[in-house]
């Protein structure tokens, strides 16, 4: 089967999602209760927008993240080739890995690996 | 060894002389997206009910045993009320991001099972990036995990969204960087390649030591990426009520929990089709009678029965761990799977370049 199959089953995830929602809101029961549409935060009213800015650390990782996943996309293709290329594949790779567990030495010398 | 491709060709070629290519090939997608989906669906409410099982196996209870024999029907009783429970609008969340968030958690997962091979032949698509496809698209699901945090306009939803947003691409690195590992041993990313290499003999027992390396660093990386226990403090019952799905009622609630199942199921499947053999029965050297009663049973069994294996060994994990804090869990990842990782590669490319696997 070809490719082109990956929309099928986009299309058919989507599609019954869509349907089972729309099914649920036909034969679910409804009431109308102001207090029902408040977010639910322990019962008690909310105070304060949750629209805000958000603790940094996770932008940290996620901005390390980005580095190593890069990488790791970038491995996929060597990690086929390794056993046909042979001796330099592996060299090349090690250099690679050097430089890259450099750039993880750093990060955790600078503390960006702890959680604050 | 029982081979589904003839079927399928044999499908193919009834289906392209009764009508026109065209409709042909819509018969086949329709065919297809049914089997799929009903696949999906009965898997989904069978790992609800296997899940409360062990759950109540491990705690010495009973777990569900009204309705139906053994309880078994017990998830479809529970479906059904789901079904009929009123889906809220909250009154300040965003409304669209609110509604798209289960279509994308749900597309990720049922993109993601459409790529595994079931048995010989049988497999809705086989991509030569196989793997690396799977990856791709399983880690969609966070995007429907942040939106869902975010667009609930609740703090409970957002902290519990914006953990489990760090915790799963943190161990994304470490699920990619392990079957890295074995996509070197295997030479190719397409999941039925990996699968006939190893014919002669399971790839975590042909890579030494750092294909069980590997495994164990998959196992772990993978509970923490499906959010499960001891890794799941991205829902924490006892902080955040119910983390970024505390908004969703009804069945809408229904789709992140079957989400959360179906991504444990299809890692589940990875780990058995990469490391376990897949559909490939269990062999032992020469001893050619325990061989051939080993090759009676379907390869759809024993592909099945390694996957509920590794899903068991999960639940397993749930109800043994106690919860890990996030500045411990993002140490575990970035300060000691992530350096394992990279050396385990190294090793595994050492050994293939000399020659050491079997």
């Amino acid at each position: 089967m070809s490719n082109e199959w990956l929309v099928l089953f986009f299309l058919v995830g989507a599609v019954f999602v869509g349907l089972v929602i729309i099914l649920s809101g036909i034969i679910a029961p409804k009431s109308i209760n102001p207090q029902k549409f408040e977010p639910y935060e322990c019962g008690i009213p909310t105070t304060g927008v949750t629209w805000l800015q958000f603790n940094v650390g996770y932008y940290l990782f996620a901005i390390l993240f980005l580095v190593f996943d890069v990488e790791t996309v970038l491995v996929f293709p060597w990690a086929v080739v390794m056993k046909e290329v042979g001796l330099i594949a592996f060299v090349e790779i090690v250099i690679f890995f050097f430089i890259l567990g450099l750039g993880l030495l750093y990060a955790w010398k600078k503390h960006a690996l702890v959680w604050e | 060894m029982f081979d589904f491709a003839p079927l399928t060709k044999w499908i193919d070629t009834v289906l392209h002389n009764a009508m026109s290519p065209f409709w042909a090939v819509v018969v086949e997608m329709l065919i297809v997206g049914v089997l799929i989906l009903l696949f999906y669906a009965l898997i989904g409410l069978f790992l609800v009910y296997a899940e409360r099982k062990v759950c109540a196996f491990m705690q010495n209870r009973l777990g569900p045993n009204r309705v139906g024999p053994f309880g078994l029907f017990q998830t479809i009783a529970d479906l059904v009320k789901l079904l009929l429970v009123e889906l809220v609008p909250i009154r300040n969340a965003d409304k669209f991001l609110f509604n798209l968030a289960p279509f994308i958690v749900i597309t990720a997962s049922f993109m993601a099972i459409a790529a595994i091979p079931f048995a010989k032949g049988l497999h809705a698509i086989d991509l030569n990036i196989g793997i690396f496809y799977v990856i791709a698209v399983s880690a969609m699901g966070v995007i429907g995990i942040l939106l869902a945090g975010w667009a609930s306009n609740n703090k409970y939803s957002l902290i519990g969204a914006m953990r489990s947003g760090a915790q799963i691409v943190s161990y994304e690195l470490s699920v990619g960087l392990s079957l890295i590992t074995m996509v070197i041993l295997a030479g190719s990313m397409q999941l039925s390649v990996i699968v006939e290499g190893q014919a002669t003999g399971w790839f975590i027992f042909k890579g030494h030591i750092p294909a069980f390396i590997a495994f164990i660093v998959f196992l772990v990386a993978s509970t923490a990426e499906t959010n499960r226990g001891p890794f799941d403090l991205a829902e924490a019952e006892s902080e955040l009520t119910a983390g970024y799905h505390t908004e969703y009622s009804g069945i809408k609630f229904a789709f992140f929990f079957l989400a959360e199942y179906m991504n444990m199921f299809i890692v589940a499947s990875i780990a058995a089709t990469v490391f376990l053999g897949g559909w490939m029965p269990f062999h032992v050297g020469n001893w050619d009678g325990f061989n051939a009663v080993m090759d009676f049973i379907p390869p759809f069994v024993w592909y099945i029965v390694k996957t509920f294996f590794v899903v068991f060994l999960m639940m397993w994990f749930k109800w043994t761990f106690p919860r890990l804090r996030i500045d411990q869990l993002l140490t575990l990842e970035w300060k000691y799977l992530l350096p394992i990782n990279l050396v385990n590669v190294l090793i595994m490319a050492f050994i293939v370049l000399m020659g050491w696997h079997f």
